[in-house]
């Protein structure tokens, strides 16, 4: 019995300080990037343009740039992943190759972002003509949040009951109403909440866009889908490796990841808020 | 067979005891076999369901009442690898036959499942769905029938107030009788109810058994039951099948009181099941 009741104690210690030794390096991590990045926090980085080699100015077209790629991406990727994961769940016979077509995209969503970059400069910057610019960039994300677009919604629209399917069958209704009135209403807002996550991702990524969208300096705003653009990822990393004023800008890029944690926490942060919410309203 | 009519819409509220005494054949099967990958589920199957009566079909569990009662509105399209023989028909139509619209026969024959499934909308928005995917938009037809639905279905008088509310915040049996205002709010002809008391308490399940005598005067109503004393209560006919075949079908008061077959008996009297 004593025997037993110390090998119990030990255990729940271990497991207590893992949890404890993954919160300490979260908190660090936070903690370390807040200490260093609040010091350049002003009004005005957050709204100005760059000046002065970097080292003076504001970081608001890296922001601006960051939040262009975002919503381009999603804009390319929702449509494109959620229609492709109606058909592989509402439509496609069941087969093997459904099993051979959701593997391989499961599979696309291991491949490193920087083959991603890769493949976008080769087809979208050279082949397609579109240049390094926000279009470019925007398409590269778009390719790398798709399969974590599709599962999400894959498994949002498996979570749908069958008895509610079934019910819209009873009353006369056709496949496609009931995937456009009961099914997609339905597993909305896990849909949402995968594409939020997908938001936070492709706002950190730095490698996708390396070769297709970003600049590390820019006169002004972007003006056209075609610009090449700043943003916040590849500021940073720019500011890590050249320039002239290194102790000026290590400061700036603490600066510019604390904005990228804020916002990846606020886009998390809504993502939580939805589900909850629809926890709630869809009584699961 | 019998003489198959419908029964004018606007004579339902009317005595209708002349079409009682004349039982009309509104749906039946023909030898029908069905089966789900290998396994045999229905073997030869010959049932008539009359029209405006209500015809139980009990039997122990896995004997093929929930499969056979599925079949009457094609429900079974959406199971995978099932083979279906021999013929169902609906108005002397087969409604499996190349010109059968299945869009057409869920229509007319509506159906309540066994646990109760509103959409996770409004209770309005429930009522007005079917009428909704059938393009009608008019707003004043469709107010009328979602009053008029759960009217008849016993359920206004609670939700009159909260038509807005989601329809998961009412309770088991509210939400059954919702399913068949539902259901009803589309005009069916004939409504099939697989086990809709299973997952209800006995007074939710009395307000149903209560309804569904009211709705035999308007509706053909097949229901299955695993409850015999509910199949007694509420069917005019009954049918009990038994490792899935028709084992016995007749009267209810007559298969309750001497049935034919030993297996009927011995079921009723509870030496399995």
């Amino acid at each position: 019995m004593r025997k037993n009741d110390i090998i119990q104690q030990a255990g729940f210690i271990l497991l207590l300080l893992s949890t404890l030794i993954t919160l300490f390096f979260l908190g660090a991590i936070l903690y370390f990037v807040f200490i260093r990045g609040i010091g350049v926090i002003s009004w005005e980085f957050l709204t100005e343009v760059p000046r002065r080699a970097m080292t003076q100015g504001g970081v608001a077209p890296a922001i601006l740039g960051t939040f262009y790629l975002v919503m381009g991406a999603i804009l390319f990727a929702l449509p494109l992943g959620l229609a492709c994961a109606i058909y592989l769940c509402e439509y496609s016979p069941k087969s093997y190759v459904l099993n051979i077509i959701r593997l391989s995209i499961n599979n696309l969503a291991g491949v490193p972002s920087v083959v991603f970059g890769l493949f976008g400069m080769a087809v979208f910057v050279n082949y397609f003509g579109f240049g390094v610019s926000i279009l470019s960039g925007s398409l590269t994300l778009a390719m790398l949040i798709l399969p974590s677009i599709i599962s999400a919604s894959q498994e949002a629209l498996i979570a749908v009951q069958h008895s509610l399917r079934e019910a819209s069958f009873a009353l006369g209704a056709t496949q496609w109403q009931t995937i456009k009135k009961i099914v997609i209403p339905t597993a909305l807002p896990g849909i949402l909440t995968g594409v939020i996550l997908s938001v936070g991702r492709a706002a950190g990524e730095t490698a996708p866009i390396l070769f297709t969208a970003a600049t590390f300096y820019k006169r002004g705003y972007p003006d056209s889908i075609f610009s090449e653009v700043m943003a916040l990822p590849y500021h940073i990393f720019a500011l890590m490796t050249e320039g002239t004023h290194p102790e000026k800008q290590t400061a700036i890029a603490y600066g510019c990841a604390l904005i990228l944690l804020i916002l990846v926490t606020m886009v998390s942060g809504l993502a939580i808020y939805i589900r909850q919410k629809s926890r709630r309203a869809y009584g699961h | 067979m019998a003489i198959n009519t419908v029964i004018p819409k606007k004579n339902r509220n009317i005595d209708d005891s002349f079409y009682r005494e004349m039982k009309f054949v509104r749906m039946r099967t023909e030898n029908l076999n069905f089966y789900y990958g290998k396994k045999q589920a229905l073997k030869d199957i010959n049932i008539n369901i009359y029209q405006n009566h209500s015809t139980a079909i009990i039997g122990p569990s896995g004997c093929g009442k929930s499969t056979l009662i599925r079949l009457f509105n094609r429900m079974n399209d959406l199971v995978p690898n099932t083979r279906i023989e021999g013929g169902i028909y609906l108005d002397d139509k087969d409604i499996n036959g190349p010109k059968a619209d299945v869009v057409e026969i869920r229509r007319k024959v509506g159906m309540v499942f066994q646990k109760p499934n509103p959409f996770p909308k409004t209770i309005y928005e429930n009522l007005s769905y079917g009428l909704k995917i059938q393009g009608i938009n008019d707003k004043t037809l469709i107010e009328q029938k979602v009053v008029e639905s759960l009217q008849k279905a016993a359920l206004w008088d609670e939700v009159k107030d909260r038509l807005h509310d989601n329809a998961l915040g009412l309770s088991g049996g509210q939400q059954q009788r919702l399913c068949i205002a539902r259901c009803i709010a589309v005009e069916p002809e004939v409504i099939l109810f697989d086990e809709p008391c299973a997952s209800l308490d006995p007074i939710a399940t009395a307000k149903i058994e209560e309804l569904i005598e009211e709705l035999e005067k308007y509706y053909t109503i097949v229901i299955v039951t695993h409850n015999m004393q509910q199949a007694s209560r509420v069917s005019e006919y009954t049918a009990f099948m038994y490792l899935g075949e028709l084992i016995e079908f007749g009267k209810t008061e007559k298969i309750f009181t001497v049935p034919k077959e030993k297996k009927t008996e011995e079921y009723l009297s509870g030496k399995f099941g």
